[in-house]
């Protein structure tokens, strides 16, 4: 079998074209979930920080946190998932701090979005790019 | 109970009154998404832990709800205020019902 | 014809390089496991690979930054908690002579220490080289009168990470001469050879080009130092023939069986090829 560049890009369209099409539909309901945390409320970008690899070696186990001083909760969503959901941190009244780490599975490349809910009621929110590489032996 | 659950937490004997404290959580369990397939195609039910909690002498450090999107073996890392010595409490609930717990003692010095 | 096509490959992993080379972590930083434990992650490669490779490397030098730091602290290392789990069974008798690990070894720490750098190894009354695994088995079944493990199954995974967690830092130290030599000849044989439709050889990737990228994974050295690995891909310890048995089955090779005297060998040649490093495991790589 021979690969030439130009079959190779047409093979990579191709699989590029089809992972694009469920991504609409998860970040629609990425969306109605941040909606459903808020209220609907409008929501600021300052006051929370979310930490992802830049590339993730493996969307298997994806090291993240998320730090919002003075949250009540953080709702962590990844919009290109089957289902967004990944967690929620409530925070109790003996919490160090408003922050946490953990691990995630990513199904591919797509942005990871933390809403916290503040104290005051107000939400913020950061959203990050995480880019998934596939694998190259056996996926 | 789904076999083989086993938790770690790793958090300091000591800490001075008021001292914010790092707390981590491995606990193995293969958080099945409910997406997968086996091999004669059929999906794979979900069996995740979808609850961890961790208490302090009765009072609440974090409560975490979990969606298959954690990793298997789910490990959690955050901050805890020592206001008194006393008991930590750690709890994993599992989507079958089964609730794993441990504690851990924390003493003022 | 065969030489040109893998050339052409060749190019095209390396221009892939260029595009996924930001996730690749400073290959001089140090690993150092809890604060105590100091890793030899680079250092001159072994008189036999003279012509071959001038410095060898661990796994470790080539995955992200992320990936790195959770083989740095055993409580962020996820392979550990399986660790846990077979010091439990390490103390608990089983089988009809109602023995455990201990009750011959006794401690893992001090019994156990240093046999991990040395495996595999000649085995005098076998007549043959023996892994761990194989060891671990023998006591099981003919001391014990339990039954075998699965050899790359996940009970055996987790007692061989044990036995290897207390020689992390020891230098890797197989005996290549002497009785075991026709193994390890054997061993050599099986690495150099092409295998499968894709017609690939471990040298192909991991002499050759390691460093490049295979698709967006970043090939190593294939050293073994870290066995048994957690890997990220399947969140569960991987013994070093089960990873054989992968990389020969992407090939497109029928492979050989974990346990089968050829991965022995293989395995023999490949942890000699990282005499130097530091044992490692439980490692996690991706």
């Amino acid at each position: 079998m021979e690969f030439t560049r130009r079959g190779a890009l047409a093979v990579g369209a191709g699989v590029a074209a089809t992972l694009m099409l469920p991504v609409r539909g998860a970040m629609a309901a990425a969306d109605d979930m941040i909606a459903e945390f808020t209220g609907g409320a409008s929501v600021g970008d300052s006051g929370i920080t979310l930490t992802t690899p830049e590339i993730a070696e493996n969307g298997n186990t994806v090291p993240i946190e998320v730090d919002a001083p003075g949250a009540v909760s953080i709702l962590v969503l990844a919009s290109g998932n089957p289902t967004p959901d990944v967690a929620t941190f409530n925070f109790g009244p003996l919490a160090g701090a408003q922050r946490a780490s953990t691990r995630i599975r990513l199904a591919g490349t797509q942005d990871v979005v933390a809403v916290a809910k503040m104290a005051d009621g107000s939400f913020v929110q950061a959203r990050n790019t995480v880019k998934v590489t596939i694998g190259g032996c056996g996926g | 109970m789904a076999s083989g659950v086993k938790p770690r937490v790793k958090a300091p004997k000591k800490a001075s009154a008021g001292e914010s404290v790092v707390i981590k959580t491995l606990i193995s369990h293969k958080m099945e998404s409910g997406q997968r397939k086996d091999s004669d195609g059929n999906v794979i039910p979900r069996s995740i832990i979808n609850r961890f909690t961790c208490d302090y002498n009765g009072q609440n450090i974090i409560d975490v709800a979990l969606a298959p999107a954690i990793s298997t073996n789910p490990y959690f890392e955050f901050e805890a205020t020592i206001p008194e010595a006393g008991e930590m409490k750690f709890t994993w609930y599992d989507d079958d019902g089964s609730v794993y717990e441990t504690a851990k003692t924390v003493e003022i010095g | 014809m065969k030489k040109a096509s893998f050339k052409v490959m060749t190019a095209s992993v390396a221009a892939l390089a260029l595009g996924a080379g930001a996730a690749a972590a400073d290959p001089e930083a140090d690993l150092v496991v809890n604060g105590e434990i100091r890793m030899v992650t680079k250092t001159d490669a072994p008189a036999h690979l003279e012509g071959h490779l001038d410095t060898i490397r661990s796994g470790w030098t080539f995955r992200t930054s992320e990936t790195q730091a959770l083989q740095m602290d055993d409580f962020d290392n996820p392979g550990m908690i399986f660790v846990d789990g077979a010091q439990e069974a390490w103390d608990t008798a089983e089988g009809t002579a109602g023995k455990a690990c201990a009750d011959c070894h006794g401690d893992v720490a001090e019994g156990m220490m240093g046999v991990r750098a040395v495996y595999p190894k000649w085995n005098e009354a076998a007549g043959e080289v023996r892994t761990i695994e194989q060891m671990v088995n023998e006591c099981r079944t003919d001391r014990m009168g339990a039954d075998a493990y699965k050899y790359d199954g996940g009970d055996m995974a987790a007692m061989v990470a044990l036995i290897s967690s207390v020689s992390r830092g020891m230098p890797v130290d197989v005996a290549i001469d002497g009785p075991a030599q026709e193994t390890w000849e054997k061993g050599q044989e099986i690495y150099y050879t092409r295998y499968g439709q894709l017609e690939l050889s471990c040298a192909n990737c991991h002499e050759e080009n390691y460093d490049y990228y295979i698709r967006a994974d970043h090939l190593s050295q294939g050293h073994i130092n870290g066995f048994p690995t957690y890997r990220l891909k399947n969140a569960k310890l991987n013994t070093v023939h089960a990873r054989f048995k992968g990389c020969v089955r992407d090939t497109r090779a029928e492979t050989f069986k974990p346990g089968s005297p050829e991965f022995v060998a293989l395995e023999l040649y490949v942890a000699s090829r990282g005499n130097g490093l530091s044992v490692e495991g439980p490692s996690v790589r991706n």
